[in-house]
């Protein structure tokens, strides 16, 4: 019987030709990722009392929450994270110069086909983008692994989505993510690894996968991945990584669901306060005023995110009342931004440049809205209260939306200013 | 684990680890600085309600969102001595077992009780006495069970670590 791409590389980490759904397996990551919580893990792995880490050349450590660091207890923990790295000779420490974690491993080439990744941050599940398994997991047990190396699993079910079409002119990869969130609901993956399949997926580039399975975080899944294709190799060896071990999962695999799409259909679409499954078709939502939006996260803060956001307002301004704030996710997209004009273009029409990391996402600092204030961002969450503001409110769309409402004030159909 | 019996607080569903412990308070590292912000993304004044050895009884998907520990550390640290909830967010469940709070999966329980009711939860027979009677429930794995009776993955990991 045919195996899922998550049976398939657990059963390979542990030595056995297969695994079941429901297993508990013991394994070893191939790279543990943490970021400002570091301070937390270095606490905990303090009181384990184990004196080294089990092997420093596999964590990876990119500062980005909250940085530069916006208070005394952020630039505590940062110091206390620098000292450690250097005491245990952990060598991929990135300081506040870098950019959000995941984009960094993706970027850098830490992650790679068939690794086995954890993060002491849920949207981990983003590595499934290059055919990795990665999973979030909390501080205590990222200390546990530095201490041991080990972490116990359990062996997921697999759910295949299936994507044939294409998208039409300004609908993208977050469109149909967020489509999907609204359609499987918050809990809908829940323990699960989402596998994406389909003839559209070779359109669809890392980019774009990458948002996909970052989102997938927020219909609970355990991990979500696009197995590797001439896409992926094309785009790991553009940036010079070897190729990793594809596992690809048989055509005879179970799964505890399908679901097939044809996204030709599929028009631009909006996560609702305050839920990320709250999702309805940007007509539904239109004329909404807004005061902020957010360009930038793991989710969509790539330069194919500012390219689009730029291409919806070049030459135009943003609405007066408007704060755009533009958030690349790394240094590198910002110095390729620059290079290529798109930073001027999205600065002349008004937005604020913000340094790459985390910022306004999760309500650290960078951004946070003023009570009963509205904000449309192309991050991952709007529950209540996470960017700031009594009563305020955040809607959650792809950066060509998030542009075209930041232009008229007002939620808007990219489709209509573009 | 020995039965608890408790003051019931109940929520709903998808309570998000935004509102348990939001994202201004996770510069905070130290437990007890923690527990002074438990759930006040729900309500305000939730911190200087909670008492120890309150429950807190749920419904679905509970702990769902970022997987900031804090969630479930405040919460313990709060002195909430168990959660019932009808399904847990796969994060959360770890970090809350990992944090030595004992966590039930019961869809049942919420029907039978209201803010301030006293229940009283056997995990080791797998019951819940509630104000109408008594409802039944899968108890954890044993594995599980033992991370919690060790209070925790610190104390596990210690122990696995001394009997190598």
């Amino acid at each position: 019987m045919g195996l899922t791409f998550a049976e398939k590389l657990l059963a390979s980490k542990v030595g056995r030709e297969t695994v079941q759904p429901g297993q508990i397996v013991e394994v070893t990551p191939d790279v543990a990722m943490s970021h400002d919580n570091a301070g937390l893990v270095i606490r905990q792995f303090k009181q384990i009392g184990v004196k080294r880490v089990w092997d420093p050349s596999k964590i990876v450590i990119p500062l980005d929450h909250r940085v530069p660091a916006e208070s005394t207890k952020t630039a505590n923990a940062h110091k206390s994270i620098r000292e450690f790295v250097k005491e245990q000779g952990i060598s991929d420490f990135y300081d506040i110069r870098e950019g959000v974690c995941h984009q960094v491993l993706v970027e850098k080439g830490h992650v790679l086909p068939g690794m086995l990744a954890l993060g002491t941050d849920s949207h981990t599940t983003s590595y499934g983008c290059v055919g990795a398994f990665g999973t979030g997991i909390g501080a205590t047990e990222m200390a546990a692994v530095w201490a041991t190396g080990k972490i116990w699993l359990r062996v997921p079910e697999s759910i295949r989505v299936d994507l044939r079409g294409r998208f039409q002119r300004m609908v993208f990869p977050k469109d149909f993510i967020l489509f999907l969130v609204g359609r499987l609901g918050a809990e809908g993956a829940n323990y699960c690894s989402v596998e994406f399949h389909g003839p559209s997926m070779a359109d669809i580039g890392v980019p774009g996968r990458f948002t996909m399975c970052n989102l997938s975080m927020e219909m609970g899944a355990k991990n979500a991945v696009v197995p590797v294709d001439a896409v992926t190799i094309q785009f790991l060896k553009g940036l010079g990584f070897t190729t990793g071990k594809a596992f690809l999962p048989d055509p005879d695999a179970q799964y505890v669901r399908r679901e097939s799409f044809d996204i030709s259909e599929l028009v631009p679409q909006i996560a609702c306060p305050h839920a990320v499954d709250n999702v309805k078709s940007v007509d539904k939502v239109e004329g909404i005023r807004i005061d902020q939006a957010v360009l930038g996260s793991c989710t969509n803060g790539r330069i194919e995110d500012l390219r689009e956001a730029a291409s919806v307002i070049e030459g135009k301004k943003i609405h007066p009342d408007v704060r755009m704030l533009v958030v690349p996710a790394s240094r590198s997209v910002l110095l390729e931004g620059i290079k290529t004009g798109v930073i001027t273009t999205l600065l002349e029409a008004g937005c604020v440049l913000v340094n790459p990391g985390c910022g306004p996402c999760l309500g650290a600092h960078e951004g946070i809205l003023a009570d009963g204030e509205v904000c449309i961002a192309s991050t991952n969450r709007n529950f209540k209260g996470r960017m700031g503001g009594a009563g305020s409110e955040v809607y959650l769309a792809s950066p060509a939306t998030v542009a075209a409402s930041a232009l008229k004030g007002r939620i808007t159909d990219p489709r209509k200013v573009a | 684990m020995k039965p608890t019996t408790g003051r019931v607080w109940v929520l709903g569903d998808n309570v998000d680890t935004d509102v348990i412990y939001p994202g201004r308070y996770l510069p905070i590292i130290v437990s007890e600085e923690m527990a002074l912000h438990a759930l006040e993304g729900i309500d305000p004044e939730f911190p200087k309600k909670l008492k120890p050895g309150d429950i807190i009884v749920a419904g679905t998907n509970f702990g769902c969102g970022s997987s900031r520990e804090q969630a479930a550390t405040c919460l313990k640290a709060a002195g909430v001595a168990a959660i019932v909830a009808g399904s847990y967010s796969r994060i959360f469940f770890r970090n809350a077992l990992n944090q030595g709070l004992a966590l039930v999966e019961s869809k049942e329980c919420r029907k039978h009780v209201k803010d301030g009711v006293a229940i009283t939860i056997d995990f080791g027979k797998g019951r819940i006495l509630v104000p109408d009677g008594e409802i039944s429930f899968e108890p954890l794995p044993a594995f599980l069970m033992q991370i919690l009776e060790d209070g925790g993955l610190i104390e596990h990991t210690k122990k696995k670590i001394a009997a190598k």
